[in-house]
């Protein structure tokens, strides 16, 4: 009997304290932050816990949103499924997070948004390309899952756009790895738009991973003599090609992605060369220098582009709970996905399958450092 | 009475004289059926791009001397090793890749190109870069040789008189160590890193070459051509020391450098307008370079092949070691400074290798190791003159196949040219068929 009165008395003891919990945090909202803080991409993750944390830092402020002060929950999802499952799970089934911002990584955003959706939590990821992301396997939208930046194809469309008006080229030479969905992503988009606005793409030529003699094809385009010629792949693959065409003696104005953007980026040869970017510290627009001064105070480091998209993501969920004076996931993604938000990566609005439409920064590598050029809308 | 019996696929006919043998017979023929079609097409293209363009066609040759100019230096390594010890050596590709590296740190962080500016203030640049180019490139041939003689004496030794398979395996084992090895942090980590060339780069097209240059390599050429022919004409009426001079190291390296750069120069000088077609090729001091030095590097090879004492060491412990051994050369010392010699060679490479691509990874032998591989056989592994003549053979290919067949295709063609040579010469090119040794 005595056993008994002490599993009931245990057992009440444990509703009380519980329900004790429960009551306390009603006047607070809590947001997750899934990033890789530790792994090989450690860097990617404090950057960008750092700019949400910044932007979450001054809402609270302010007051924070419908009346509710914001509490952070910061899990470490290694930018792997696995370890981002369950931090999700964690934090939605125990910590009671319903706004995830995160994770950095495609691969692990996308199980994240499965789990979102089936449970309701809004989900946004400040850096994650890949449009699974957002859009489901049968090809409709994810209604609780965002993301702060453009998808790949998007900066084909504004390379081309700014080929044709700013430097006024005519002609066109893509080249292209078959078997990298990024880079094939931004050359044929590059390739419709650069046409579809008038130009003319003479030469397109294809490559493996593994090639690192580019002779043969620049020897085309060194015959072909285009205005422009397009590289859309990851640094170290750029800096073999435009070696050779230095070589070559070819002198189209080189362009390509955010791939170039890396401190081992060869700039001697790629000098005069231009490519997109989510982002630039040196963009002189107010919001822009307002966001790198606040940053550099706080943590004394000049702000990398996966600390403005997170910053972005944050501002853009905070404004829409706060536009919506709601915590109701729901109810916060049909304002976000109507909404116009003015923040450091653009204006940027969604379109149907909540992928930002938003300007690029167009930089260019002159005199061996990487400046500012423009903004460009699509 | 007649009766057939077959033996594994053989049918002996008992009564008929004649052996035949069936199985598979239709499908050989299928398959070389494949190959001839496949290369009629590949002739078709070729001929259809070089009339449709030929300045374009010609500037693609031009990029396929250099490629295969690189490929010779590890193909006449991987040769050599093959014909002494008949091992494949697969970590050939990573001493060059160890050649490459070395000369990373001693441009980079020594900046040893640079030595005789600091020796003699007041020295012509030119000049400067020329003997600083030559010193890298001989530092990085030291490293890689040493590198090559202690992978020898530790991993390929001990195991001398085993089995082959187990020098094989070893081989593939030590070319996983360098590999990965690289790319620990405290080596060369498993970035890719920019290379600094050790000097600039400029290129010559119509109107830069200079006429001096060009002069001097033809009058090398037509003097070398000149001699030769005297040579061989009194080699031919029997004077034997003439037949003598006709094999002196000088002689062909003339032909060899005067006749290539002769060319590649006056064809980069000549520029012609027709039509609307411009013929304006172009060569790069990095090609001139990488044509210059494996000329010079094969022909020095050649030399202690064929004229000195460790030469013919060296042939006599490839055609039989036992008996070499008995009239009292030092196999071991032999196979050592063989390795020394492939290594130093493919250290080379290595150097002009990122010279041109300009850049490095510690991934980055695997490849070109590969392909000068295929080259050697190609040309008949084990003989010199073969490695050399089917490494630029692989350079064409390659080139032409990712010109104007099908760029991604290019490896795949490549190495199918690997099959058709051994469908037709199944000892390679210069193969020597195996001897009968009693």
């Amino acid at each position: 009997m005595r056993i008994r009165t002490a599993v009931v008395a245990m057992v009440v003891l444990a509703l009380v304290a519980l329900s004790g919990c429960g009551g306390a945090g009603s006047k607070a909202v809590k947001i997750a932050i899934l990033a890789p803080l530790s792994g090989d991409v450690a860097t990617f993750g404090q950057s960008t816990r750092d700019g949400a944390m910044l932007a979450i830092e001054e809402w609270n402020a302010k007051g924070g949103v419908d009346g509710a002060t914001i509490e952070v929950v910061v899990e470490d999802s290694q930018c792997n499924a696995e370890a981002a499952v369950s931090a999700a799970n964690k934090v939605i089934d125990q910590d009671g997070v319903k706004f995830i911002i995160g994770e950095v990584c495609s691969s692990a955003s996308i199980p994240v948004s499965e789990i979102a959706t089936s449970k309701g939590v809004l989900q946004i990821s400040p850096t994650s390309t890949n449009p699974s992301v957002t859009v489901a396997e049968d090809g409709t939208t994810k209604s609780t899952i965002f993301r702060a930046c453009f998808i790949d194809p998007f900066q084909g469309l504004v390379g081309a756009k700014f080929a044709i008006e700013t430097l006024g080229a005519q002609t066109a030479a893509v080249f292209l790895d078959q078997g990298n969905d990024y880079v094939r992503g931004l050359a044929e988009v590059f390739i419709k738009e650069f046409e579809a606005a008038g130009g003319q793409v003479v030469v397109t030529e294809s490559y493996t991973g593994d090639d690192q003699d580019f002779s043969a094809i620049l020897t085309k385009v060194k015959d072909a003599n285009p205005d422009v010629l397009y590289l859309p792949d990851y640094y170290n693959t750029v800096n073999l090609i435009a070696g050779q065409a230095q070589e070559k003696g070819i002198t189209a104005v080189l362009m390509g992605g955010d791939g170039w953007d890396s401190a081992d980026l060869d700039v001697s040869v790629v000098e005069g060369g231009y490519f997109t970017n989510h982002f630039s510290a040196d963009d002189t627009r107010a919001i822009v220098q307002d966001f790198v001064s606040k940053y550099e105070a706080k943590y004394g480091a000049r702000p990398d582009a996966l600390a403005a998209l997170a910053y972005d993501a944050a501002t853009i969920l905070l404004q829409s709970m706060d536009q919506a004076n709601s915590v109701d996931p729901i109810k916060v993604a049909e304002t976000m996905a109507s909404g116009t938000f003015p923040v450091v990566s653009g204006e940027i609005t969604y379109d149907a399958s909540h992928n930002p439409v938003k300007s690029a920064v167009m930089l260019q590598v002159s005199g061996g450092q990487v400046i500012y050029t423009d903004t460009v809308a699509p | 009475m007649e009766h057939t019996v077959s033996v594994r696929g053989v049918d002996v006919q008992a009564n008929g004289a004649s052996l035949r043998r069936r199985d598979g017979m239709i499908l050989n023929r299928i398959s070389q059926g494949i190959f001839v079609v496949l290369g009629l097409f590949v002739l078709y293209v070729l001929g259809r791009a070089l009339l449709q363009n030929p300045s374009v066609f010609i500037q693609q040759v031009m990029n396929g001397l250099q490629l295969g100019f690189i490929y010779a230096l590890i193909a006449l390594g991987y040769t050599m090793i093959y014909g002494i010890v008949k091992l494949i050596n697969f970590a050939h590709g990573d001493v060059f890749m160890v050649g490459a590296f070395t000369s990373f740190y001693t441009i980079g962080t020594l900046e040893l190109h640079r030595w005789l500016t600091w020796v003699a203030p007041g020295m012509p640049e030119g000049l400067a870069t020329v003997v600083g180019t030559f010193t890298v490139i001989l530092a990085s041939m030291v490293i890689s040789a040493a590198l090559a003689v202690v992978v020898e004496r530790f991993a390929y030794r001990p195991l001398r008189n085993k089995p082959r398979i187990a020098a094989l395996i070893t081989a593939v084992g030590v070319s996983f160590f360098l590999e990965y090895f690289g790319a620990l942090p405290f080596a060369y980590t498993n970035n890719y890193i920019t290379y600094p060339r050790p000097f600039e780069v400029a290129v010559y097209s119509a109107g830069k070459v200079s006429p001096v240059l060009m002069a001097a390599m033809w009058t090398i050429f037509v003097v070398a051509l000149v001699i030769y022919g005297i040579f061989f004409v009194r080699g031919k009426r029997g004077d034997a020391r003439a037949k003598l001079i006709l094999r002196h190291p000088l002689l062909s390296f003339g032909l060899q450098f005067g006749g290539f750069l002769a060319v590649v120069l006056t064809l980069a000088g000549i520029r012609i307008e027709t039509g609307g077609k411009v013929w304006d090729l172009s060569a790069s001091n990095v090609t001139l370079v990488i044509m210059s030095a494996s000329i010079l590097l094969q022909v020095v090879l050649q030399y202690i092949v064929n004229n000195t004492r460790l030469g013919k060491a060296m042939r006599a412990a490839a055609y039989d070691k036992p008996a070499a051994r008995l009239m009292g050369i030092n196999v071991d010392g032999v196979i050592t400074a063989t390795f020394a010699l492939g290594g130093g060679l493919a250290g080379a490479g290595g150097v002009l290798y990122a010279t041109a691509y300009k850049q490095v990874h510690h991934l980055m032998g695997i490849i070109p190791g590969l392909k000068a591989f295929v080259a050697a056989v190609v040309g008949g592994i084990g003989s010199i003159p073969g490695a050399f003549v089917g490494s630029l053979i692989m350079g064409q290919t390659e080139v032409l196949a990712a010109g104007f067949i099908s760029t991604p295709m290019r490896d795949a063609i490549a190495f199918s040219l690997l099959i058709i040579v051994l469908l037709v010469w199944p000892q390679g090119i210069f193969g020597e068929p195996p001897a009968e040794k009693v």
